[in-house]
Formats: C-alpha cells, sequence, structure tokens
C-alpha cells in the first residue's frame, strides 16, 4: 500500500491545505481565539476550576444551569456572527467600481452563509432555548424538566453543533451557498468541498438537541403544572413556550429529513435534488421551507411571551385580553404551516397557489396585531416603570410594527416579484429578527438575570447598550430598505453604481453602534459582577413581579420550591401577594432530585467526532464515532443511580436562610 | 427621500413594473391606516401612564373588554380582507405567465406588434439570450423595441438564477431543467440594468448585463451590429461558453443553432446525452 492511499485511509480528506494558513484574515482570527481560549483554560487551570465546572455545570441537569449555559452559548455565538456580520458591512461598503474589497468571493460567499446558520441556529435557538428552559419551570411551579439527562444531553447536541461550524473556520471551509443551502448549488456537483457537509453535519447534531429539548418541554408544560393550573391559567410566556415546542417538534424532522435526502445525494450518489435523473431542487426548496417558516415563528412567539410577561409587569397591571393572547399563539402555531411558498412566489407557481399562500400569511398578521394591540392596552391605564426590559419592550412595539408591515407587503405576490431577494427583504427579516427576537432576548435577560444570579443588571451599561443597538438597528436596516427599492439584491460581493455607496456607508456606520451596544452589554455584565452586592436582590422579587418564578429565592435552591405551590389565578403570585400568602417556614420534607451524569456530554462529544469524520470522509473513525455513540447509549441505560433525597434538614437549612434575608429586608 | 430618483423599484419604466409599484404603494397605504395609529397610541399611552405621572388613571385589575376586544380582531381583519381582494386580483392580473392584456395604460393590444420572443439561459457566470426570430444570440446584453410585448422563456446551465430587470418587471426564477415564463413591455427608451437576484456562487456579482429598450430604428441597427460583430452558436460552441467565467464582457452570435434552446433546457447538448422530454416519453 503506498503512503498515499495510507494517509487516505486515515485522514479521508483531510489534508495540510484544509488549514487555511494562507489567509491572513484567518491566521489572525485563529491566533485570536488561541490566545483568548489559552488564556480562558489557563485561568481555570489556575482557579483549578475543571473540577467545579465539570461536576456543578457540565454534568448538571439542573434546568437552571442548562438554561444559563445556553445563554452562554448564544451569546458567544453572537459574537462570531456579529463578526461575519461586521465583515459583510464593511466589504460591501468599499467594494464599488475599481475597489474590489478586502474579501474575495471564496471567503465572502462562506460569510454570509455562515452568518446566517449562526444568527439562527447557534444564537437565536439557544437564547430562547435558553430562556425556556430557565423559566418555564419555575413559573409553573415545577422541580425541573420532565426528562433531566435529556435536557443535559440537548444541550451539549445544541453546543456540538455551534462547535463544528466554529471547527469549520480553521479546518477546511464552510459552505458557500447561502444559510439555506438550496442545490444544485449545494449539491456535490457544485459543491464539492467539505463546506455543505460542515453545514449538514452541525445542523443535524444541533437538530438533535433542539427536537430532544422540544419533546422535553411539552412534557414538562403538559405533565408538571403546580395544581390548580389548568392550561388557562398558564403563565403567556408559558404557553407561547409550549407552542414554540411544539412548532419545533412537527418542524424540525422535516429540516432532518431534508438534510439527510441532500446528504444522500451528495455521499452516495442519489438524485433526490440533482438536475439530471429525474432529481428535483425544488422540492427540496419546498421541504426546507415547510420547516424554516415555522422556524421564524419557533424563534418569535416565546420572545412574544417575554413581551408580555415584561408589560404586565412593569405596568403593574394584568394582562389585557389574556384569552385572545391565547387564541392568537395558536393561531399563528397553526397558520405558521401554511405559508411556506412566500418564500418562493417567483419560483414560477401558477397565479392561484401564489395568492393563496399569499393570503395565508397576511392572516397571520390579524392574530400578531391583536398581540399588539393586547400589549397597547396593557399600557393604558398602567402605572409604566420604565426599567431596562420595559425599553426593549417599548422599543420592540415601535421596531416590529414596521418589519410586520413590509413583511405582509413582500407577502404580495407581485410586490414580492420586484422585492424578493432584495436588501428590502434583508432589511425586513433583520427588522422582525432584531427587532424582535433580539430585543425580546434583551428584555429577557435584563428581566430574569436577577432571579439567575441573585443581583439586578447595572442600569446605566444596560441604557448604553439600549441606545447603541436601537440607534445602530435603524442605522443599518433603514438604507437596506432604501437600496431594495433602487434594485439592490441581497449576497452581492462588489458594485458597480457608485451612488449606491453611500446608503452602504451609513449601514456600515449603523452596524459599527451595534458593536458599541455589544460591547457594552458585556460591559454591563462585568460591572454588574463587580457591583453585584450594590445590585443585590434579596427579595427574589425585585420588579413586582406577577407569576410563580418570583415567589421563590434569587437565585432560586436547586430544588426551586420547598413545597409545589398551589394555583388559583392566571398571575398567581401576584394573587398570593394580595391574598396575603404567608411562606411557610416549617415542616419541610425531604426532595427526590435527578442526579448528575456526564453521559449527555460524552453522548454529544462522541457525535461530534462522528460528524466531523464523515465531514472528511474518515470511514473508520466514523464508524467507530458511531458505534462508541450506541455504546454509551446503552451502558448509560444500567445506570441505576440516577437520582437522590435532599435530606428535609438541609431544605430546612436553606429556607431558614431566606426566612432571615426576608427579615432583614422588612 | 435623498435618492428617489434611483429608486428604480419606485419609479420604474415599463407597464408591468409600474403595476407591480402601484400595487406596492396601495398595499403599504392601507397597512399604515392600522400601523401609524399604533405606533401613535404606543408612544401616548407610554407617556401618559408614566409611574411619575400620578394624574392618570391606574386600573391594575381591568383586563378585558369585549367592544375593545371586537375593535382589535377587527380592525386588522377589515384591512386583510381588503389587502387580500387585492392580492388576489392583482396577483392573476400580474401573473408572469399571462400573456399582456395592455401596452401601457389606455393602450390596448389591439393595435400591438407581435411578440418578440427571447430565450434566456442563465450560465455561470452570465446570461445568454436568444432571439427565434432573428436567428441570433447575445451574452450580458438585452435589447427590445418600445411598446412591444416580450415573451421571455427562461432555463439555466446549472444552479438556480433569477432573471430581474427593476425597470422592466417583477423577477423569475431561471433553473436548469426546468422553464418559466415572463412576460413584459417596455414604454420608454433607455438602458436599464438587468441581473441575477439569486446568488449562484463565486461570480454571481458580476452577472449583470444592461437592457436597452430602444425606438424600432435604433433596435434594426442594434441587431445589425449583433450580427455582424458574432460568429456561430452550435452546440459545441454552448458546452465552450457554458463554462464557468466572471464578469464577461458583451458579446454575440450571428446565427444560432434553431435547437439549442431546447437541448439545453431538456440538458442534453452533449452528444450521447438523452433528453429529458424524450426519457420522459421512453418512461411512460
Amino acid at each position: 500500500m503506498t503512503t498515499d492511499s495510507l494517509m487516505k485511509m486515515a485522514f479521508g480528506r483531510l489534508t495540510l491545505d484544509a488549514f487555511p494558513i494562507h489567509e491572513p484574515i484567518l491566521v489572525a482570527t485563529f491566533a485570536g481565539v488561541a490566545l483568548g481560549g489559552a488564556i480562558v483554560l489557563g485561568v481555570i487551570s489556575y482557579f483549578r476550576l475543571w473540577g467545579y465546572l465539570w461536576r456543578e455545570w457540565f454534568t448538571t441537569i439542573d434546568h437552571k444551569r442548562i438554561g444559563i449555559m445556553y445563554m452562554i452559548l448564544g451569546l458567544v455565538m453572537l459574537l462570531r456572527g456579529f463578526a461575519d456580520a461586521l465583515m459583510m458591512r464593511l466589504q460591501q461598503a468599499v467594494a464599488f467600481g475599481g475597489a474590489e474589497g478586502f474579501l474575495p468571493a471564496h471567503h465572502y460567499d462562506q460569510i454570509f452563509t455562515a452568518h446566517g446558520v449562526i444568527m439562527i441556529f447557534f444564537m437565536a435557538m439557544p437564547f430562547i432555548t435558553g430562556l425556556m428552559n430557565f423559566v418555564v419551570p419555575l413559573q409553573i411551579g415545577a422541580r425541573d424538566v420532565s426528562f433531566p439527562f435529556l435536557n443535559n444531553f440537548s444541550f451539549w447536541m445544541t453546543a456540538m453543533g455551534a462547535a463544528l461550524v466554529m471547527v469549520s473556520l480553521f479546518v477546511g471551509e464552510f459552505a458557500r451557498t447561502g444559510w439555506l443551502a438550496y442545490p444544485p448549488l449545494s449539491g456535490i456537483a457544485y459543491s464539492p468541498d467539505v463546506g455543505v457537509d460542515y453545514y449538514i453535519w452541525a445542523l443535524q447534531i444541533a437538530g438533535v438537541g433542539t427536537l430532544l429539548s422540544g419533546v422535553n418541554l411539552i412534557a414538562t408544560i403538559v405533565k408538571l403544572r403546580a395544581p390548580g393550573m389548568t392550561m388557562m391559567k398558564l403563565p403567556i410566556f408559558t404557553w407561547t413556550a409550549l407552542c414554540t415546542n411544539v412548532l419545533i417538534v412537527a418542524a424540525f424532522p422535516i429540516l432532518t429529513v431534508t438534510l439527510a435526502l441532500l446528504s444522500l445525494d451528495r455521499y452516495v450518489g442519489t438524485n433526490f435534488f440533482t438536475n439530471d435523473l429525474g432529481g428535483n431542487p425544488m422540492m427540496y426548496v419546498n421541504l426546507i421551507w415547510i420547516w424554516g417558516h415555522p422556524e421564524v415563528y419557533i424563534l418569535i412567539l416565546p420572545i412574544f411571551g417575554v413581551f408580555s410577561e415584561v408589560t404586565a409587569t412593569f405596568s403593574g397591571k394584568r394582562l389585557f385580553g389574556y384569552t385572545s393572547m391565547v387564541y392568537a399563539t395558536v393561531v399563528i402555531t397553526i397558520l405558521s404551516y401554511l405559508v411556506w411558498l412566500h418564500h418562493f412566489f417567483t419560483m414560477g407557481s401558477g397565479a392561484s397557489v401564489n395568492s393563496f399562500f399569499g393570503i395565508t400569511t397576511m392572516i397571520i398578521s390579524i392574530p400578531t396585531g391583536a398581540k399588539m394591540f393586547n400589549w397597547l392596552f396593557t399600557l393604558y391605564r398602567g402605572r409604566i416603570r420604565f426599567e431596562l426590559p420595559m425599553m426593549w419592550t417599548l422599543a420592540f412595539m415601535l421596531t416590529f410594527v414596521i418589519g410586520g408591515m413590509t413583511g405582509v407587503l413582500l407577502a404580495v405576490p407581485p410586490a414580492d416579484f420586484v422585492l424578493h431577494n432584495s436588501l428590502f427583504l434583508v432589511a425586513h427579516f433583520h427588522n422582525v429578527i432584531i427587532g424582535g427576537v433580539v430585543f425580546g432576548v434583551f428584555a429577557g435577560i435584563s428581566y430574569w438575570f436577577p432571579k439567575a444570579f441573585g443581583f439586578r443588571l447595572d442600569p446605566f451599561w444596560g441604557k448604553m447598550s439600549f441606545w447603541f443597538w436601537v440607534a445602530g438597528f435603524y442605522l443599518a436596516f433603514m438604507p437596506l430598505y432604501v437600496l431594495g427599492l433602487m434594485g439592490v439584491t441581497r449576497r452581492l460581493r462588489h458594485f458597480e453604481d457608485p451612488t449606491l455607496q453611500v446608503w452602504f456607508v451609513i449601514a456600515a456606520v449603523g452596524a459599527a453602534l451595534i458593536l458599541l451596544g455589544i460591547v457594552s452589554f458585556l460591559i454591563q455584565i462585568y460591572v454588574s459582577i463587580r457591583r453585584r452586592e450594590a445590585l443585590r436582590d434579596r427579595t427574589g422579587d425585585p420588579w413586582g413581579g406577577r407569576t410563580l418564578e418570583w415567589s421563590t429565592a434569587s437565585p432560586p435552591p436547586e430544588y426551586n420550591f420547598a413545597f409545589t405551590p398551589v394555583v388559583h389565578d392566571n398571575d398567581a403570585w401576584w394573587d398570593m401577594k394580595h391574598r396575603g400568602f404567608r411562606r411557610p417556614v416549617a415542616g419541610f420534607n425531604a426532595i427526590h432530585m435527578p442526579r448528575n451524569t456526564g453521559a449527555g456530554f460524552i453522548l454529544a462529544a462522541l457525535s461530534a467526532i462522528f460528524g466531523f469524520a464523515m465531514i472528511w470522509h474518515i470511514w473508520w473513525l466514523a464508524a467507530l464515532g458511531f458505534v462508541a455513540v450506541l455504546a454509551v447509549a446503552i451502558a448509560h441505560t444500567f445506570n441505576y443511580q440516577r437520582d437522590f433525597q435532599i435530606p428535609a434538614n438541609d431544605v430546612e437549612r436553606t429556607e431558614a436562610g431566606r426566612t432571615r434575608l426576608l427579615a432583614a429586608q422588612a | 427621500m435623498l435618492c428617489a430618483c434611483h429608486a428604480v423599484v419606485l419609479n420604474p419604466s415599463g407597464d408591468v413594473a409600474q403595476q407591480q409599484r402601484d400595487l406596492l404603494v396601495y398595499s403599504t397605504v392601507l397597512m399604515l391606516i392600522v400601523i401609524v395609529p399604533v405606533m401613535v397610541m404606543t408612544v401616548l399611552f407610554a407617556w401618559r401612564y408614566r409611574q411619575s405621572n400620578r394624574a392618570a388613571r391606574y386600573e391594575p385589575e381591568w383586563d378585558h373588554s369585549i367592544h375593545l376586544e371586537l375593535v382589535i380582531w377587527a380592525a386588522p381583519l377589515l384591512i386583510i380582507i381588503g389587502l387580500g381582494g387585492l392580492t388576489w386580483v392583482g396577483t392573476h392580473l400580474l401573473d408572469p405567465y399571462r400573456s399582456l392584456s395592455r401596452i401601457k395604460p389606455g393602450e390596448s393590444m389591439e393595435y400591438a406588434a407581435r411578440p418578440l420572443q427571447v430565450d434566456v439561459v442563465a450560465l455561470d457566470w452570465k446570461w445568454l439570450f436568444i432571439y427565434p426570430e432573428y436567428g441570433i444570440a447575445t451574452v450580458n446584453e438585452l435589447a427590445a423595441p418600445l411598446d412591444r410585448p416580450i415573451e421571455f422563456r427562461i432555463t439555466a446551465s446549472s444552479v438556480m438564477n433569477s432573471l430581474f430587470i427593476p425597470a422592466l418587471a417583477g423577477q423569475i426564477y431561471a433553473m436548469p431543467g426546468m422553464e418559466t415564463q415572463l412576460h413584459a413591455v417596455a414604454n420608454t427608451a433607455g438602458d436599464y440594468p438587468g441581473f441575477s437576484a439569486n446568488y449562484s456562487g463565486a461570480g454571481f456579482s458580476g452577472m449583470r448585463f444592461m437592457f436597452r429598450a430602444l425606438v424600432d430604428r435604433d433596435f434594426e441597427q442594434w441587431l445589425a451590429r449583433m450580427r455582424a460583430g458574432g460568429g456561430l452558436l452550435g452546440r459545441s460552441d454552448y458546452l465552450r461558453l457554458e463554462q464557468p467565467s466572471e464578469n464577461e464582457p458583451v458579446h454575440s452570435f450571428a446565427a444560432v443553432d434553431p435547437n439549442l434552446y431546447r437541448a439545453i433546457l431538456n440538458r442534453c447538448v452533449a452528444a450521447g446525452k438523452t433528453c429529458a422530454n424524450d426519457m420522459m416519453m421512453i418512461d411512460q
């Protein structure tokens, strides 16, 4: 056997050429990441934190800690995705006429693909899953989710998917296809390299995590509600979380199958989506959007829930129209499956088909409009406190209606013919995703942060972040609406017409302001940790909250509630406070809790190794990884030490500590 | 707006694009009926019911009003009924597959010239336009006489693209092995940019062409020039042309194999490949 074939057997397609040592931007990035990584690892080792991290965090099955880890993952990936955004904005601001800009097509096309993939799958999804994970069990008075181990496993699968995308930065390359990887471009004939394979395996591995966490949260909401909490007394955030997870469970398998068919085309030469031999790329486009459109609502529904909680809390008032809010959410959930074709009106469907999908799309704006009015009338005759979460909410209300309007415009097929794939479209979906999802995530973070960590976030730096983000958003995306109306299409690397440049420069300035917003947010976290004693929340209820998560300590004990609360009203904690609820201080019982396990982390890491081997055609490693996943999964079923009891004495001690704290407040 | 003069989507020169623009404007106005009050009320309520304003009424338990709920659901519903009707009619009238019903406002098809047929092929990364009527083909330049209906038949060689001339009419995808259609007409003379509106790989940014709307005499001259400048586009020439290239300059072919377009569409230009339509016949 020659060395060549031996190397091929051992390393598949992976050769030294796969390391982009000739691309200065990537080398510098790698140096930065390596240095930063070395510092973090060094600090962890120096303070001997590895054992602590492994025992208390990586192996945790506590929904609160898993929720926090999701938020950290989302934040890290926000930084990565935003770095991509900055490079795009910079390229488009300079590449006019004779100037080629600083990014060659090979690199630029990876950047916009990675930006979309990361922002949707590894920024927005972890953020909303993190919020749901942390908040839902607390809101329904549960001690954890239904399947705590599965929760840990889901998180690590998502994290490993993200890790694969990050690896593609320095080993090989990422897809150059756009974030949905339409064939035939993503087929083996036109994308023979590893980029699309990184895309496929990153999403497949993360997709397992997303699907399982969907199952988990549905089971949790259906089965673990506190006594008295009927469905129509469910806090509104939990309602939206339920609908979102129903969407996840119904939609993600479609993505899995679609990507599996694409993999078959790429790996074994089938012809599902190829140009020849009966393949049909339009089938892929249909399938991916049957997942893709519900995905948009997966992101926004829980955020609607966040805004509902925040508006009611900071207006000091019941949410207006709870029932119609619930029905609006359910209607959106169902309708989100009936609109997917509006993403490709321009693919030659007949007028009646296009009209049908255009009109179903517009119908979604009715329940969404109703929600908007419900928030509006929650403000009405309230007593509004302009704390940070409320500021984000008002910015959302003013921004989202613009995005909603342009969305409905795009749903009118003849208008879509002139706006499809234009920067108007790019402006529209950033308008709803930043103005909706991102603003909502920040509202949620500043709202629930004191619950998670026991101290509030510093308001000054929070306001700095808020104003930079809001101003930056308008400056970055309003020019894109204008450019869209000037007939400028998306994903262009270079422009001929110099009169367009001024708009791109304005957009780049906007992106720079958003950068300041992100930096301010990081400073806010740092400053808040430094000033944590001054910002301490000793009551557990810093905002005058309405739902059950505010009835327990901040941060909550690992068992959440010493006694399961009994619910009489949909604002359960508000109701309890008004009826003179007295916290029980004696009679505690031992609490049955699940035990931490490393199985989730190990399974996910093995899956990532399997994915990496598949990407590089290292078949022996793929086989080994696959067998190892099965072996560990089976071995884990023989682990019978899955639970333990927190002794009544420990519970009593913890609760007595809180009693003292509360007494000191009074 | 600072640069409305350049906002071609709002100020196009072709009748189809103008009707699409009208629909865009009507829809926007219709939605502003509800969007503007919501935005005003948001600011107004937020200010009026701020915590420090003790003069404002505070009703912490007020959370339901059947009248308000009716308005909340009915207002968007009414708007959407209006918009839905507009959409249904507009989508059918402006269906790109439908032959034009007028040349411009007030000018019916009665006296219109015979439609100009153009077969469009999106290649990596350039546009091929075949004029079956004149037996010529051009790369990266398209021309048509004023006020003459144009019928595009559109396909692609490798990956998906989208044919878009904003000044003329809305876009439609160009897809390999499939044919889409577009009907349009140019009403004002001028040069208008056209391009691919669907990302198709490394050379995508340079996949631009000029659409020239010409008076009849100029169009004749343009045809003559294209004929004079070019050679033959047969199957083997096409296979060379089809190879990926970026920022391809304008050039033309004086004569075109009359069966070339059907062969491209059925993916059988190369010798020995079975055409997709023949394959379907066999399969039946």
